[in-house]
C-alpha cells in the first residue's frame, strides 16, 4: 500500500509582528514620548505626534484552556479593540486607543475573575515552569505553587505598593528553567541519587554523565557484573545535573525533595549591574498542594521588603544597603552555615574589605 | 460527552482563592476531552505521590528534528497498561509567536480551534523560552496539528541541541525607551538560523534575546547566550515641559533622594540654572524657575534609573544601537554565569546592519535560509569548536580558560 504523500513544512519561522500590532502602536512604531500609569494594571503611552494609547494588563493561570482564551478574545473584541499582547510573566495586556474604554474593560475583566494590575511597583505573576503537569525531571509543581502564591499575593498584584516592582520565579528543579528574580522558589535535592544499575549500562551514555557532574563525584563502575556509574557521596552536592540526561540516576524523592528560596536576582541594569539572586532558606517542605510553609517565608520577606526599603531600591539594592545580616535580622529568618558560599566562585562573594555595619 | 471524572481531592484545593485556576480550565476541558479526564487523574497521582510521572521520547513532525516535546505516562497498571490510557501520550507543540506577543483575537481563536480539533485545549501563554505551548497531543495527531498551524503562518519552536525560540521586548512598538527596532532584528536573526533550530546539530541549546534598552526586560544577560541590549552613544535628550510638570508633582525630596542620589556614577548634579554648564557632554534641564538638573554623559554609563523615574523628561539619546554580550547561562555544570560584553555599541538601523551579524558558523546571514550565500566576509565564529557534548559557549570558554 503506497504511503500518503505527507505535507512538506513551510519553514516560515518568527512572524512579521505587524500585521498583529494595534493600528495605534503600527502608525507610532519607534516614536513613543513617554509613559505614566493612571492606575495600576494601566499604561499610558503618548507619542511624538501626540497619539495615545491606554494598555490594561490582568493576570492569567499561564495554562488556559481554549475556554478561557475564547473568553479574553471576547472582552478583547467587546470591550477592547480586538488586539492583545502577552507579556513575560504571561500577564495578557488590552491596547485600546480611547480613555473611554478603559474602565469598562478593567470592571468586565475583574467581573469574570481576571485580576488587573502587575504594572510598576507592584508584584507582577509568576515566571514559572512545567512542573508536574508536563516537565520529565521536575521535582515539585509549577502551577499549582504559583496558584497557591499568586493567592496570597494578589492584593500585591492588584496595588503598586512595593518600593519597585517585584518579579518573582519558581523552578520545579535546580536547573531553574524559571530564571533570574528578585524572589525566587526552587526546588532543592538534599540526598545524592539513587542508581538503578540494572537500567544504566541500557539508558544512559556513560561518559556524557561523568562529564556532567560538576564536582567530579561520578565514576564508571561495574556492579552486579554490569557496566554501570557510582556517585562519591562525600563529594556529590545533590544537584541533580545527572538526573536528566541519565534518568536511572534518580535524584527525585517525595520526601526529600525540600524547598528553597533565593532572593536579589535582578536583570535590570538600572542602579546597580545585574545581579544573581542568593539562597536565603532551605528545607521548606514540599507540601503539596498547597505549599502553605513556602508562601509564609515568601510572604514575610516580601513584606519586610515592603515596609524596610525605599522608593525605587529593587529587592537587590535594598539588600546592598542595609547587608545580609540586618536582612535576616529583619526578616528573622535563621542563618545556617548551609547559606554560606563555599563553591570555588565564593571568593568573589566574601567580604574582601573592612566595610562592616554594626 | 467525556468519561467519568477521576477523583482529584488535591487538585480541588487549588480552585478556590482569587487567583485565576488552571484546575478550573483542566476540568472545564475534561467535560468534552478525555485526554483531559486522563491528565486530571494523571496529575492528581503526581500530587498524591509527590513525583513526577511523564518520561520523554521521540516524536516530530516531516522534515524537522526538534519542536515538540514527547511525554508518555509512566503511571502504569500491574498488566503494563497505563492507568490512564487517553492521557498515555500528551506531548508539546511549542510554536514561535511574533516578535513582543502580539496578537489579533482573530489569530488566537483560530488556535483555539486547531487545538481543540487535534490537542486536548490546554495552550500556554507562553513558555519560558517564549513559545506558544499547545500542551496534550497524541503522537498520532502532531502532524496533523502542526499542519494546520503551519497553514496559518505559524512555524515549529525549538527543542533539544538546537537554537531556540527567541524573545524580544514590546520594544518601539510601544516603549520610549526602545534602542532599536527588536522585532526585526528578532525575526531577522532568528529566521536566518532556523536550520540550526529545526535541524538540531549543536552542542547544546542556544539562545538568542533581544531587549530594546538596558532594563533588559527579557532578562537577556543572565538567559541567553547572545543577548542583544538596546543602548545610545550620545546625550540623554530632555524635555522641560515634563521635567518641570514632575517636579511639579514630585517634589525636591524625591528629586533628590530617587533621581540625583540613586545615579550609580554620580554623574547627576542639581544646579542653579546660570551655573549650568555649557559643555558637549552635558545634558542639563530646568525643573523649576531657577534649578537645574545637569548630567555628565561622559560619567554615565547609561544605567536607565533617572530615565525610568522621570519618563519623558529625560530619555534616552539619538546615537542608538545595541550592546551584544555573549555566554549568559543558568545553572547547570558551572554555575549561573551572566552574559560578557563582546560588542560595546553596533548599529542596528539599516538591513546592512542587521545583516553584518557574525555567524558563528562562517555563513553569511545576508541570506533567506533556503538561499545561503557568501555575500560579505562575517567573522569567522568557525574557528571556535565547542566540544561535543552538552557544551554551552560559556561553559567551553571556561573550561578553555582554566
Amino acid at each position: 500500500m503506497a504511503q500518503p504523500q505527507m505535507r512538506r513544512a513551510i519553514e516560515c519561522g518568527v512572524p512579521d509582528n505587524k500585521p498583529f500590532l494595534h493600528p495605534k502602536l503600527a502608525k507610532n512604531y519607534g516614536n513613543w514620548k513617554y509613559h505614566d500609569r493612571p492606575r495600576p494594571g494601566v499604561l499610558h503611552h503618548v507619542s511624538h505626534d501626540g497619539d495615545e494609547v491606554w494598555s490594561v494588563r490582568a493576570g492569567t493561570a499561564r495554562q488556559m484552556d481554549v475556554w478561557t482564551i475564547r473568553q479574553l478574545c471576547d472582552i478583547a473584541d467587546k470591550f477592547g479593540e480586538g488586539r492583545v499582547r502577552f507579556t513575560i510573566r504571561s500577564n495578557i495586556e488590552f491596547i485600546v486607543g480611547d480613555e473611554k474604554k478603559v474602565a469598562p474593560l478593567i470592571a468586565e475583566l475583574e467581573k469574570n475573575g481576571y485580576p488587573v494590575g502587575g504594572t510598576g511597583n507592584s508584584v507582577s505573576m509568576v515566571a514559572h515552569t512545567q512542573g508536574w503537569l508536563h516537565c520529565d525531571i521536575p521535582g515539585t509543581d509549577a502551577s499549582g505553587v504559583v496558584k497557591s502564591m499568586m493567592d496570597e499575593l494578589y492584593e500585591e498584584f492588584k496595588h503598586e505598593e512595593m518600593p519597585n516592582r517585584v518579579r518573582l520565579s519558581t523552578s520545579c528543579c535546580s536547573i531553574n528553567c524559571g530564571g533570574q528574580a528578585d524572589l525566587a522558589v526552587i526546588v532543592q535535592y538534599t540526598k545524592p541519587p539513587k542508581i538503578n544499575h540494572d537500567m544504566v549500562s541500557m539508558v544512559c551514555e556513560r561518559p556524557t554523565v561523568v562529564a556532567r557532574c560538576p564536582v567530579a563525584a561520578i565514576r564508571p563502575a561495574l556492579v552486579n557484573g554490569k557496566p554501570s556509574l557510582e556517585v562519591d557521596e562525600r563529594k556529590c552536592m545533590c544537584c541533580g545535573a545527572c538526573y536528566p540526561p541519565c534518568p536511572p540516576m534518580q535524584i527525585n524523592d517525595p520526601e526529600f525533595n525540600r524547598i528553597s528560596i533565593w532572593v536579589g536576582g535582578k536583570n535590570s541594569n538600572a542602579r546597580s549591574r545585574p545581579t544573581f539572586m542568593k539562597m536565603v532558606a532551605s528545607d521548606l517542605p514540599n507540601n503539596a498542594p498547597r505549599w502553605p510553609e513556602v508562601n509564609a517565608v515568601v510572604k514575610n520577606i516580601l513584606m519586610t521588603y515592603k515596609a524596610d526599603a525605599r522608593p525605587w531600591e529593587r529587592m537587590a539594592d535594598w539588600i546592598d544597603r542595609i547587608g545580609w545580616p540586618r536582612f535576616f535580622e529583619k526578616t528573622g529568618l535563621p542563618f545556617t552555615k548551609y547559606l554560606i558560599d563555599d563553591w570555588r566562585g565564593s571568593r568573589k562573594s566574601l567580604n574582601a574589605s573592612t566595610h562592616i555595619r554594626f | 460527552m467525556a468519561k467519568p471524572m477521576h477523583p482529584t481531592p488535591n487538585l480541588d484545593q487549588l480552585e478556590s482563592g482569587p487567583w485565576p485556576s488552571f484546575v478550573t480550565g483542566l476540568k472545564r476541558l475534561a467535560k468534552d476531552h478525555d485526554n483531559v479526564v486522563d491528565l486530571l487523574g494523571h496529575l492528581e497521582h503526581c500530587y498524591k505521590t509527590r513525583s513526577g510521572h511523564w518520561k520523554g521520547g521521540t516524536v516530530g513532525v516531516v522534515g524537522y528534528g526538534g519542536g515538540v516535546i514527547p511525554r508518555f505516562t509512566e503511571i502504569k497498571n500491574k498488566d503494563g497498561s497505563p492507568t490512564f490510557p487517553d492521557a498515555a501520550e500528551f506531548h508539546t507543540l511549542r510554536i514561535m509567536p511574533p516578535a513582543g506577543m502580539h496578537y489579533d483575537t482573530a489569530t488566537l481563536r483560530k488556535f483555539c480551534e486547531v487545538w481543540e480539533k487535534h490537542g486536548s485545549g490546554l495552550i500556554a501563554l507562553h513558555g519560558q523560552s517564549g513559545d506558544i505551548m499547545l500542551q496534550g497531543c497524541s503522537t498520532e495527531n502532531v502532524q496533523k496539528a502542526f499542519d494546520e498551524i503551519n497553514d496559518l503562518g505559524f512555524d515549529m519552536g525549538g527543542a533539544g541541541p538546537a537554537v531556540r525560540t527567541s524573545m524580544s521586548c514590546v520594544g518601539a512598538a510601544r516603549c520610549e525607551q526602545s534602542c532599536y527596532d527588536e522585532a526585526k532584528a528578532h525575526q531577522r536573526v532568528l529566521n536566518d538560523f532556523l536550520d540550526d533550530m529545526h535541524r538540531p546539530a549543536l552542542p547544546y541549546k542556544f539562545k538568542f534575546k533581544f531587549s530594546g534598552c538596558p532594563n533588559d526586560c527579557m532578562n537577556s544577560i543572565q538567559r541567553s547566550d547572545m543577548a542583544v541590549i538596546g543602548t545610545w552613544r550620545d546625550n540623554i535628550r530632555t524635555d522641560e515641559a515634563l521635567a518641570k510638570k514632575w517636579f511639579a508633582k514630585h517634589g525636591m525630596n524625591e528629586l533628590v533622594n530617587d533621581v540625583i542620589g540613586m545615579c550609580p556614577t554620580r554623574a547627576i548634579q542639581l544646579k542653579a540654572a546660570k551655573d549650568v554648564s555649557k559643555d558637549a557632554g552635558i545634558s542639563s534641564v530646568a525643573v523649576n524657575d531657577s534649578q537645574c538638573l545637569e548630567i555628565n554623559n561622559k560619567d554615565c554609563v547609561r544605567c536607565m534609573h533617572c530615565i525610568n523615574v522621570m519618563t519623558g523628561a529625560l530619555a534616552a539619546g539619538k546615537d542608538k544601537g545595541a550592546t551584544i554580550l555573549v555566554g549568559g547561562k543558568s545553572q547547570l555544570k558551572i554555575g549561573a554565569l551572566m552574559g560578557i560584553v563582546t560588542v560595546p555599541f553596533m548599529k542596528l538601523e539599516t538591513d546592512e546592519d542587521l545583516t553584518s551579524w557574525p555567524n558563528w558558523d562562517g555563513r553569511s546571514s545576508n541570506s533567506s535560509p533556503t538561499t545561503r550565500s557568501s555575500t560579505s566576509a562575517p567573522v569567522k565564529w568557525s574557528s571556535v569548536s565547542a566540544s561535543p557534548t552538552s557544551s554551552k559557549v560559556s561553559v567551553w570558554r571556561s573550561i578553555r580558560a582554566w
